[in-house]
């Protein structure tokens, strides 16, 4: 920010008495390098060397395209649920008091400290036909365990908190004063609620919806014991690339793995445009 | 419209922060409800706007009690401290915000709501930004917004809560011309709360001081400056000394030294005075007699910080800056213009001020135009 | 309650009904999504009874996972520590170019599959590869092997000491460890003595989560481990194999002990908030 007015001399860092830069800066940017950056690039430089065309023919492969589709389509779903009521379960926890509260409000970051095979096996027993959730479920006509319907499930638990904690902090940081502003104006409280309220929230649900979704794209854990697994219907693409794997087939799994990675960062992208974007409009 | 406030009180479970009010508002006043922090005025605020249900009370509009109105019904405009924009509209939205909710039937056709939002944003002089969204106006700017946008609805009543309250210094002095220009402009019965005294006499026609959850105080702002109703009005509005006094013969004693000043009450007081409304006295006559213990300079004068008679009371006056008298150790001085309290007696509780001139109430309308020039940018 | 409280409350919140609503909806979906899978591992854990537990638990390549487990997260965790005390504070206390790139590279494993995290080791030491061949003609095996497996737990845990102090420490600002410097603290002690104690809290949650993730990590390791039983297969690992051999009361034995693992990191983490909230 200063360096406009000190000094039009290009700076990489702004001098300062604090100690310490080079050897936490240098200390976190070789590990970063090595952790990641470098494993990474290594997918990247893999794929480069499989030729545009083979990649191609691996990456547009029908089972491929519809494990993408399986779990592109799951995320997305389980994140337009995990939308509406992540932002139920948020306004709930914000705006009332009632019994319990508290033991709600620490659970809903399970899906964050629980490992994903737990919550997979835990699912897959509740929501299969013969589990609790599930015999009911199978009396009324619908199977969900072993069908996409099951990763849409699985999806939903490891989503929740993304948007529930996105949410909240924002709804909890609503000034009283601008419900009430409205209120003078004349609205209703449905019409606070839609026209003041909720585009507030715009962004963080936004926000909370990609990074929602990028988790459950990815997601491999949790969803293979409840999905079924059945080429063509329910597989998911991160289990797809463990199959190639298996079969020593690396050319195939750098393929889907690359394509994985591109969503990855788009996503990525998607959620720092809206973060801006939602920055620069309202300051915040 | 007129406003009554009959007997209102307000309890916050155990702490009341308001007792028994009453006040009544013609149309077209410009009021200012003045009082430290606590007093109770933004809550008095709420209550007429609606935000706050009164204990016991009542609250009308015209003739008409308004406690079967909810918020949304009775059309005041309120202007909040921290102004509560709509960070998602931008400064046309917020403006309009009011109309464009109102339910179908009454709903003004888009241009119209449009036009009308245009004129409110040129009357508080921020044409050319109703694009812009809040968190790229300064204070002042947005300070402008919520006030168009409480007019917007043509309120009954416009209410501003501490409306300059969070703005510099500079700033603060500017819009308040410009909002006394809108009010001499609209004429809208406007009610605001302030703890600064100066922007309460400057702008009020009437001013209502206020003090632990009660009204001690009406008038204009001559009246309650010049002619301070109890002992806290003349501590919270000027600077003020006080000294405890006894009236014997017709004769204002303090520290068994006769002052110098009459009254033809009898028995003990506070006398108060104003550091600039003193005189300084020939030495022998019959005055008051101080140690000088401080000396500062104030803009144009002297601030003389003395010790008086044998308990030592701490006084303050203002003497010429050139008046030989700083110089010295002992000074005798004599209040021009000055109040007795009585204290104890409530048979004489009236206060007796003396030396002030006359007042005479500021009319609500008219006055001139004044011109104002935003510094802010 | 008069007339006009009733309009208020109502102009200013949902009413009554509204807001019951609004709550069973939420708790029911919570019971659905959240409680019931909880109550579900505890129910089929015990199902044969406490004996059956414990036996599950005492098995000996259960005791080899579990050990597994605690070693992988011993190396990766103070790691991660590490690195994201280093980022935070490189982030936090000083103006550089491309921070917010920086920052944006650190969140990178959150946004990546954990299956790609294994895959890109596996691509990276694997027979197919550069390295993989020439360190194990050292006799060093990191594919199918622990230091795989520690990697690739790394790779998946990376951000989350990290993301958890970069704003706590930004919070701070600067000013206080300028007076301490200031006064002749030396970097070291300024750091030991002003900036940790401020960070603790954040630090502390920062590692619970680093923590639950690097012993419940599944898709990552699962690829890297090459499932050798008793030797190669962590806690998560094991319970997919128990479950695969429909030996569900054991899969869920095991899973109960990194369920308890999840809830005390939940339990402290709310006490962490506790104490921030006073």
């Amino acid at each position: 920010m200063t360096a406009a007015v000190s000094s039009s001399r290009w700076r990489f860092r702004e001098p300062g008495v604090i100690p310490g830069f080079g050897l936490t800066f240098g200390f976190a940017v070789c590990y970063l390098s090595l952790v990641i950056l470098i494993p990474l690039s290594g997918l990247v430089w893999r794929s480069s060397t499989l030729g545009w065309q083979d990649f191609w023919s691996l990456a547009s492969d029908p089972r491929t395209l519809s494990a993408l589709k399986v779990s592109f389509g799951s995320a997305l779903l389980a994140a337009l649920i995990n939308s509406v009521f992540g932002l139920v379960v948020a306004w709930v926890l914000v705006r009332y008091r009632f019994p319990g509260r508290r033991i709600v409000d620490a659970v809903v970051d399970l899906p964050f400290a629980l490992p994903t095979a737990v919550a997979g096996i835990a699912l897959a027993t509740l929501y299969a036909p013969n589990g609790i959730i599930g015999a009911q479920l199978a009396g009324l006509g619908f199977k969900v365990a072993f069908t996409p319907a099951g990763i849409v499930v699985a999806l939903v638990f490891v989503g929740l908190p993304f948007i529930v904690r996105t949410v909240q902090p924002v709804l909890a940081d609503v000034d009283r004063e601008v419900e009430e502003a409205a209120a003078t104006l004349g609205a209703s409280r449905l019409k606070i609620v839609v026209r003041v309220l909720l585009p507030g929230l715009l962004p963080a649900i936004l926000t909370g919806f990609a990074m929602a979704l990028a988790r459950g794209i990815g997601e491999y854990g949790s969803v293979i014991f409840i999905a079924g697994n059945i080429p063509y219907f329910s597989e998911i693409a991160p289990l797809l690339i463990v199959i190639r794997l298996e079969e020593f087939n690396y050319a195939a799994a750098t393929a889907v793995g690359v394509v994985m990675l591109s969503i990855s960062f788009l996503m990525l992208l998607l959620i720092n445009l809206i973060q801006s974007w939602s920055r620069r409009r309202y300051g915040s | 419209m007129d406003l009554g406030i009959q007997n209102v009180s307000k309890a916050f479970g155990a702490t009341a922060a308001l007792r028994d009010v009453s006040l009544s508002i013609e149309t077209g006043e410009l009021v200012a409800l003045l009082g430290p922090s606590g007093s109770g005025k933004t809550t008095l605020l709420r209550l007429i706007a609606g935000l706050e249900t009164p204990s016991a009370g009542a609250v009308f509009f015209g003739d008409e009690e308004a406690s079967r109105r909810s918020v949304q019904e009775r059309q005041v405009g309120f202007v909040f401290q921290h102004y509560a924009l709509f960070r998602h509209m931008t400064v046309l939205e917020n403006v309009a915000f009011g109309l464009t909710i109102r339910p179908r039937h009454s709903r003004p056709s888009k241009q119209e709501i449009e036009r009308r939002a245009l004129d409110l944003i040129s009357l508080v002089q921020l044409s050319g930004l109703e694009g812009r969204y809040p968190q790229q106006l300064s204070g002042g700017q947005r300070q402008r917004v919520a006030l168009a946008r409480a007019m917007a609805i043509e309120p009954k009543v416009l209410l501003l809560d501490e409306p300059f309250g969070a703005l510099d210094a500079q700033v603060r002095k500017d819009l308040r011309h410009w909002l006394l220009e809108i009010h001499e402009r609209t004429h809208y019965t406007t009610l605001f709360v302030t703890h600064d005294q100066e922007e309460a006499l400057e702008l009020a026609n009437r001013v209502v001081v206020m003090n632990e959850g009660q009204i001690v105080q009406i008038g204009t702002p001559d009246e309650v400056y010049d002619h301070p109703a109890v002992p806290f009005v003349h501590r919270f509005i000027g600077e003020s000394s006080e000294l405890p006094v006894r009236v014997e013969n017709g004769q204002i004693w303090f520290d068994d030294c006769p002052t110098g000043l009459a009254s033809d009450r009898a028995g003990s007081g506070l006398l108060f005075f104003r550091p600039h409304q003193v005189e300084i006295a020939p030495e022998g006559s019959r005055c008051l007699a101080a140690r000088v213990i401080g000396s500062r300079r104030l803009a144009g004068t002297r601030r003389l910080e003395l010790s008086v008679g044998q308990s030592n009371r701490h006084v303050e006056i203002d003497v010429p800056l050139e008046h030989p008298v700083a110089q010295k150790q002992v000074v005798f001085f004599r209040p021009k213009v000055w109040t007795l309290f009585p204290t104890g007696d409530k048979e004489q509780a009236r206060p007796e001020t003396v030396g002030a001139k006359l007042v005479f109430p500021r009319s609500a309308a008219g006055g001139t135009l004044r011109h104002y020039e935003p510094s802010v940018s | 309650m008069t007339d006009h409280a009733i309009m208020l409350r109502s102009a200013l919140t949902e009413t009554p009904t509204v807001q019951r609503w609004l709550i069973a909806v939420a708790l029911l979906f919570l019971a659905f999504f959240l409680f019931l899978p909880l109550f579900a591992v505890f129910s089929e854990a015990f199902r044969n009874g406490v004996g059956a537990w414990w036996e599950a638990i005492i098995e000996p390549d259960a005791l080899a996972a579990i050990r597994l487990t605690l070693l992988v997260a011993a190396i990766s965790v103070p790691l991660n520590m590490v690195f994201g005390i280093a980022a935070a504070w490189a982030i936090a206390k000083f103006e550089f170019r491309g921070k917010a790139f920086l920052i944006t590279l650190i969140d990178l494993p959150f946004s990546v599959s954990p299956v790609i995290s294994g895959l890109v080791y596996v691509l990276l030491f694997g027979s197919g590869s550069l390295l993989g061949p020439w360190l194990k003609s050292y006799g060093i095996e990191i594919l199918f092997a622990v230091p795989g497996i520690v990697l690739a737990t790394i790779f998946v845990t990376f951000p989350f000491v990290a993301r958890e102090l970069i704003p706590v420490m930004q919070d701070q600002g600067t000013s206080d460890e300028e007076a301490a410097l200031s006064l002749g603290a030396s970097g070291w002690q300024t750091f030991r003595h002003v900036t940790l104690p401020n960070i603790r809290w954040g630090l502390l949650y920062g590692v619970l989560l680093c923590n639950a993730r690097a012993m419940g990590e599944f898709g990552a390791v699962s690829v890297v481990s090459g499932h050798i039983r008793g030797l190669t297969d962590t806690m998560p690992l094991h319970i997919e194999i128990l479950y695969n051999e429909y030996n569900f009361a054991a899969a869920f034995a095991v899973a109960s002990l990194l369920v308890g693992l999840a809830l005390v990191t939940l339990v402290l983490k709310t006490a962490i908030e506790l104490r921030f909230a006073d």
